[in-house]
């Protein structure tokens, strides 16, 4: 047992005196402590955000005595007599006002958890160098991880921190659609005021700490836990699956829950909950969870894929026969028949491995019990999703659980599923306390899910003149211990296997494959990005039997309006993949010879190439219903309320939806009080995912915007052509050179507190899909295409990736600037899947083993918006989230091959992988 | 406790006093605790100036234990110590460079230290103190391991002294990551070179790290290279056997195969890169 002493986090605290942001404190503290504790903790300087405590990440980051450096590096001994600058002081400091006016300006903050961290390290720069080159911002920032912007955005914006435009105003009645506005939360996201998961800590909260397993799989068996709780001052209690009040069983997919809160005896993963221990914060952070009661017997476990589907293996899941989780299938025509008679026929196997979100912040929240209610307020992509699971946990009515998300430091579809949720509110639930926790990032990296690990296998065929005739694909995903989104997975895969072209013959077989590894789950694509690796370089393989041009093979096979896809479907209007394609031609043509000439003359060991490929991707939820529902409110004071549910997760959303709010209604942006997601508030959303909520919820806020207007005027039985003026406490109608003003300050108010309350819900039509996967999956689709020109260094093996040109068909431009910030991302997520992101179970579950791009590693991206009008969506607009990561690493694979003929079985393309690729083509070549 | 020492003396008394881990500029230290708080004693020697900077003496160069790479950057150097520059520019970022020290990174002694190949190169000694008094050795004895040093609980490691000997060398220092900046070598050399009046190499050193426990000298190499005329390039003369000091292992990083067949290239380069040659 510990000592009362070891315990004690104030047993060596001194008072320690420093100035911040020019004001001079004193704390109390122990001088061991964490500098980002003290600032957060003490002081309340929560815009220090903590992304990892290990300066891996730059989250952190602070002046001290003007030079950058990581809070969570320095003791807070060691800052007695110094000068520290915060975020929060930043706005004392020429520079630092100047470069949260151009981050603004620039949409240089999305989802924020690095801006703060950012902002400080450019400032220190700017304050010494006004005018720095671009490899000098790339030196001041590359300490700085950002996992949503791609870094383009953040570099401009440093580079222009001394030239400034004028103010933004906001756009007249309207004109809000295809505005570059700067994003409603951005100001917070600047300042570092946005409360995040971990920026709020209730008074009296409990901290919990989680016991987990710590082999893949395990037996367990507790020791008496009553005395540890008594032996252990300042703990008050360890709960197990037997504390759990209601269903100890949840998941994202309700027919496919699986996933216990506490393992009940025996645990599945590496990293799986097995008991919670809750107590005072300080006791429980002190608290060595090696000495917690409990006995581990290892079980022979099954990490591959190919030992959980022999046929004798050991079930992860007794009612899952042959560790299948679930299987997908789409089958049109005959591919066999057709490749049998194809003039050319090609086939490939791929691998990709895992791969983690490494949101810059990790999960945290805290619940606290309100009667016979419970409120959870935590970082979440999925308010009502969560809403239904804590109730089921706790065995209440979802009614009395309410959810209150915070801003999200990053999500990519991880924040979909329970983290931290379930362990505080069964805590709170019992105690009636408080109770709160944030992941480290070890215990994020441990315990969430990540993008599934892919096997495909696929065969291809077309005819002499580069017709595509047929595809057969094959695709096992490592959905690991339960089956969190492993059923989306399996079920988006054939849908989308074909990439955006017409395919007339085309079968496609998946499968979710349980093993004992970390469940992988939603990642920005939904295994779309994978077999788009697959695909893409197939058809690169194709084109180059037939002799065609790589990009006019695309062309040439892209969907129509009027071409089926896979599932049959005839989408009529908006498919604006050619588009995409045929606005690369003149930039394809200029890389390829540029590539071709830098070959030619070189003679030491670089060599450049040129890569393109499509890409597709459905909108919304499967086949399934995913509504949306939106309420606006015209309040007595002649504002406007938007509640509008959909979780922010650092992409726009909170604008997005405000802009087409604003012009359906026809009221100026600034006349809006947005109420954003709270189950208690704001009517369900949805999830933030699946690339809907620009087209799922901004429609319903188009719809209800547009019921507003039409309420308005029937109160003075005006025409639907008449205009609304939104005043102070009144509107104006006029009609035909005639006005008429409704003072709303004597009008009733409904029972949501308005003069008129317009509520409006959008679901996507679409249809299920028959056995072979026929049927109208999706409304809308958004499509793309990316080009990327790479450097190679032979000898080493190492890629340079030098430009990429991404073309997307989005239907309308809500907002370029936020569209642009979300390609930049995807482009920067796609370049890390492809060059050097492998997560690997039990090796490395912090950053500096696992490798997400840094500033250094981003080329310059070129977007170039398509406006092929959706018919559904709202002002024509698709969605552009998960569409902008897809085409990238494939784009970048096919350069690989361009520059130096190799194709790598497995992804991502790191240097040894590349450079035994290149010996082995050497090799082969010599024996000719 | 939480001891802050204002000098040297008070430094090594506090540690002969009872074992106390060393907090100098925390870039190691902090990372190494994970999510606990700290536990046990600390002496946290980031106070003492007297072991911050670097000095010319007759034969040698004193680098403080407590310079930080920020101040290596800074500071004017002799060009045998360029290499040394050019690692602190490349250690994680400039946030750790402000903070993270010299007698730190050699002290962690990771397999992947970027401080120790350019440093090994050169031949430094270090210098340890204790209340017991003072005590030098090479840099090369003072690593045994993988985080493994001769450093006893009650010494610190207060200065590195570079022989001024090669001081006039040309130096160079290359490392392989998987990304551009935050990043731990695949493979990393130092190399410095010295060229005699009729252009051939009067004296050579090469190190690699990240490529066995502790960064290593290729001693074979560098006696192969001495006479040789710098004129047509030193890159080719290095052949795989020179490797063979090297004993790389497979992680998350790279294969052992691949570290080999890189670090190749990357010695050609830093010797080329030493005479000019890219």
């Amino acid at each position: 047992m510990a000592t009362a002493r070891e315990l004690d986090p104030l047993a060596d605290a001194q008072s320690i005196a420093f100035l911040v942001n020019g004001r001079k404190v004193v704390v109390t503290s122990s001088p061991s402590q964490r500098l980002s504790r003290v600032l957060r903790d003490e002081l309340g300087l929560t815009g220090t955000k903590v992304g990892c405590d290990a300066g891996d990440c730059g989250a952190c980051t602070i002046l001290l005595d003007g030079d950058p450096v990581c809070a969570c590096l320095m003791s807070a001994g060691q800052v007695e007599g110094c000068e520290v600058t915060t975020v929060e002081g930043l706005a004392h400091r020429e520079a630092g006002i100047r470069l949260q006016r151009s981050f603004l300006e620039h949409g240089a903050a999305q989802c924020g958890a690095c801006t703060p961290g950012m902002l400080v390290a450019a400032t220190a720069l700017i304050e010494k160098n006004p005018s720095p080159r671009e490899d000098e911002v790339m030196d001041a920032i590359g300490g700085v991880l950002c996992r949503c912007t791609g870094y383009r955005k953040i570099i401009a914006a440093i580079l222009d921190a001394g030239t400034l435009s004028p103010q933004q105003l906001s756009p007249a009645a309207g004109a809000a659609v295809g505005q570059r506005l700067i994003r409603l939360d951005g100001k917070r996201k600047a300042e570092g005021s946005e409360i995040f998961g971990a920026d709020e800590t209730p008074a009296g909260a409990l901290a919990v700490r989680v016991i987990r397993c710590p082999h893949d799989r395990a037996r367990f068996h507790f020791g008496d836990l009553a005395a540890f709780v008594r032996e252990n001052p300042g703990i008050e209690a360890v709960f197990t699956a037997k504390d759990v009040p209601g269903k100890n069983c949840y998941g994202v997919i309700p027919r496919f829950a699986d996933q216990p809160v506490f393992a009940e005896t025996e645990a599945r993963f590496r990293g799986e909950a097995v008991a919670a221990v809750v107590g005072e914060a300080a006791v429980i952070e002190a608290l060595d969870p090696t000495r917690f009661p409990v006995t581990w017997q290892e079980l022979p476990a099954l990490r591959e894929m190919d030992a959980a589907l022999v046929s004798d293996a050991t079930l992860v899941h007794a009612n899952r026969a042959e560790n299948v989780l679930v299987r997908g299938r789409v089958v049109r025509g005959d591919v066999e028949k057709a490749l049998a008679a194809a003039d050319m026929v090609v086939a490939g196997e791929y691998e990709t491995g895992f791969v983690e979100h490494a949101y810059i912040e990790p999960e945290a929240g805290f619940a606290r019990r309100v009667g016979d209610q419970i409120e959870v307020q935590a970082c979440t992509q999925s308010p009502y999703m969560d809403r239904a699971d804590v109730a089921a946990i706790l065995g209440i009515a979802p009614e009395k659980v309410r959810i209150i998300p915070t801003a999200v430091g990053g999500g990519f579809g991880s924040k979909l599923d329970l983290s931290v949720q379930p362990f505080v509110a069964v805590a709170a639930w019992h105690l009636r306390k408080p109770v709160r926790m944030v992941y480290s990032r070890n215990e994020s990296m441990v315990s969430t899910t990540k993008r599934h690990p892919a096997r495909m296998r696929l065969r291809g065929g077309c005819s002499r003149d580069g017709k595509l005739v047929g595809l057969d694909l094959v695709a096992d995903f490592n959905t690991g211990a339960y089956s969190s989104w492993g059923p989306t997975v399996a079920a988006r895969v054939p849908v989308h296997g074909s990439g955006p072209y017409y395919v007339p013959h085309y079968r496609a077989l998946t499968r979710a494959v349980h093993t004992n590894l970390v469940p992988a789950g939603a990642f920005r694509g939904f295994g779309v990005p994978q077999t788009t690796i697959a695909q893409e370089q197939l058809y690169d393989q194709l084109a180059d039997r037939v002799g065609m041009d790589r990009l006019e093979f695309r062309i040439l096979n892209a969907l129509d309006n009027h071409t089926p896809t896979v599932t049959g479907q005839v989408l009529g209007e908006g498919v604006g993949i050619r588009a995409c394609f045929e606005v690369l031609r003149p930039k394809w043509k200029g890389a390829r010879e540029a590539a071709a000439d830098f070959n030619s003359k070189a003679s030491g060991p670089l060599r450049r190439g040129v890569g393109v490929a499509g890409m597709w991707y459905g909108c919304g939820n499967t086949s399934l219903p995913n509504p949306s529902t939106v309420r606006i409110g015209l309040k007595r004071d002649g504002r406007i309320a938007l509640h509008q549910g959909a979780v922010d997760i650092g992409q726009g959303s909170n604008t997005i939806v405000t802009q087409i709010c604003a012009d359906a209604l026809g009221a100026p942006m600034d006349r809006f009080d947005l109420v954003s997601g709270d189950t208690a508030i704001t009517p369900d959303c949805g999830k933030t995912s699946a690339s809907r909520q620009t087209f799922v919820t901004g429609k319903a806020a188009y719809m209800a915007g547009t019921q507003l207007r039409h309420a308005i005027l029937a109160l003075a039985d005006a025409c639907s052509c008449a205009t609304v003026e939104f005043g102070d406490g009144a509107v104006v109608l006029r009609e035909d050179g005639r006005s008429r003003t409704i003072a709303l300050g004597e009008l009733p108010l409904d029972q949501h507190g308005y003069v008129i309350t317009s509520e409006a819900t959008f679901d996507p039509p679409t249809s299920p899909l028959d056995e072979n996967g026929q049927g109208t999956p999706y409304a809308v689709f958004g499509f793309g295409a990316h080009m990327a020109e790479i450097e190679i260094d032979t000898e080493l093996g190492t890629v340079r990736v030098l430009k990429v040109t991404a073309a997307h068909d989005v239907g309308r431009a809500i907002n370029p600037t936020l569209i642009e910030g979300q390609i930049e991302g995807g482009v920067a997520q796609g370049l890390g899947m492809a060059l050097m992101e492998e997560f690997f179970p039990g090796k490395g579950e912090n950053l500096h083993d696992y490798l997400i791009p840094s500033a250094g590693d981003i080329p310059p991206v070129e977007s170039i918006l398509i406006e092929d009008p959706s018919p559904i969506g709202p002002f024509g607009a698709k969605g552009i989230g998960e569409q902008a990561v897809i085409p990238t690493a494939p784009a970048i694979l096919n350069a690989l091959h361009d520059a130096v003929g190799v194709r790598l079985k497995k992804t991502p393309a790191t240097p040894d992988r590349v450079r035994s690729a290149i010996l082995a083509k050497r090799k082969g070549d010599a024996r000719g | 406790m939480y001891i802050k020492p204002k000098t040297l003396d008070e430094a090594v008394l506090a540690l002969a006093t009872e074992p106390a881990q060393v907090l100098s500029g925390g870039t190691d230290f902090y990372p190494a605790l994970g999510d606990r708080p700290v536990r046990g004693s600390v002496v946290d020697v980031s106070g003492l100036g007297e072991l911050r900077g670097v000095a010319t003496e007759a034969d040698r160069i004193r680098i403080g234990g407590l310079t930080t790479w920020s101040e290596i950057i800074r500071t004017p150097l002799p060009r045998c110590l360029d290499a040394l520059k050019a690692t602190a520019r490349e250690v994680g970022s400039v946030q750790i460079q402000n903070r993270g020290t010299v007698a730190g990174n050699l002290c962690n002694a990771s397999p992947a230290a970027d401080g120790v190949p350019p440093l090994l190169a050169l031949d430094a000694d270090v210098e340890l103190v204790s209340k017991a008094g003072s005590r030098r050795m090479p840099l090369a004895e003072f690593i045994v391991g993988n985080r493994k040093t001769q450093r006893r609980a009650d010494e610190l490691l207060t200065a590195v002294l570079v022989p001024r000997v090669v001081e006039s060398a040309a130096s160079a220092f290359v490392k392989l990551g998987a990304r551009r900046y935050l990043v731990i070598s695949i493979s990393m050399v130092a190399a410095a070179v010295l060229v005699d009046d009729t252009g051939r190499v009067a004296d050579a050193r090469v190190a690699v790290g990240s490529c066995s426990a502790a960064a290593r000298r290729l001693r074979e190499l560098e006696r192969e290279l001495v006479g040789a005329a710098v004129r047509e390039g030193l890159g080719r003369r290095v052949r795989p056997e020179h490797l063979q000091p090297l004993s790389p292992i497979d992680d998350v990083r790279a294969t052992a195969e691949y570290r080999m067949d890189a670090s190749l290239t990357l010695v050609q380069r830093a010797l080329n890169a030493c005479i000019g040659v890219f």
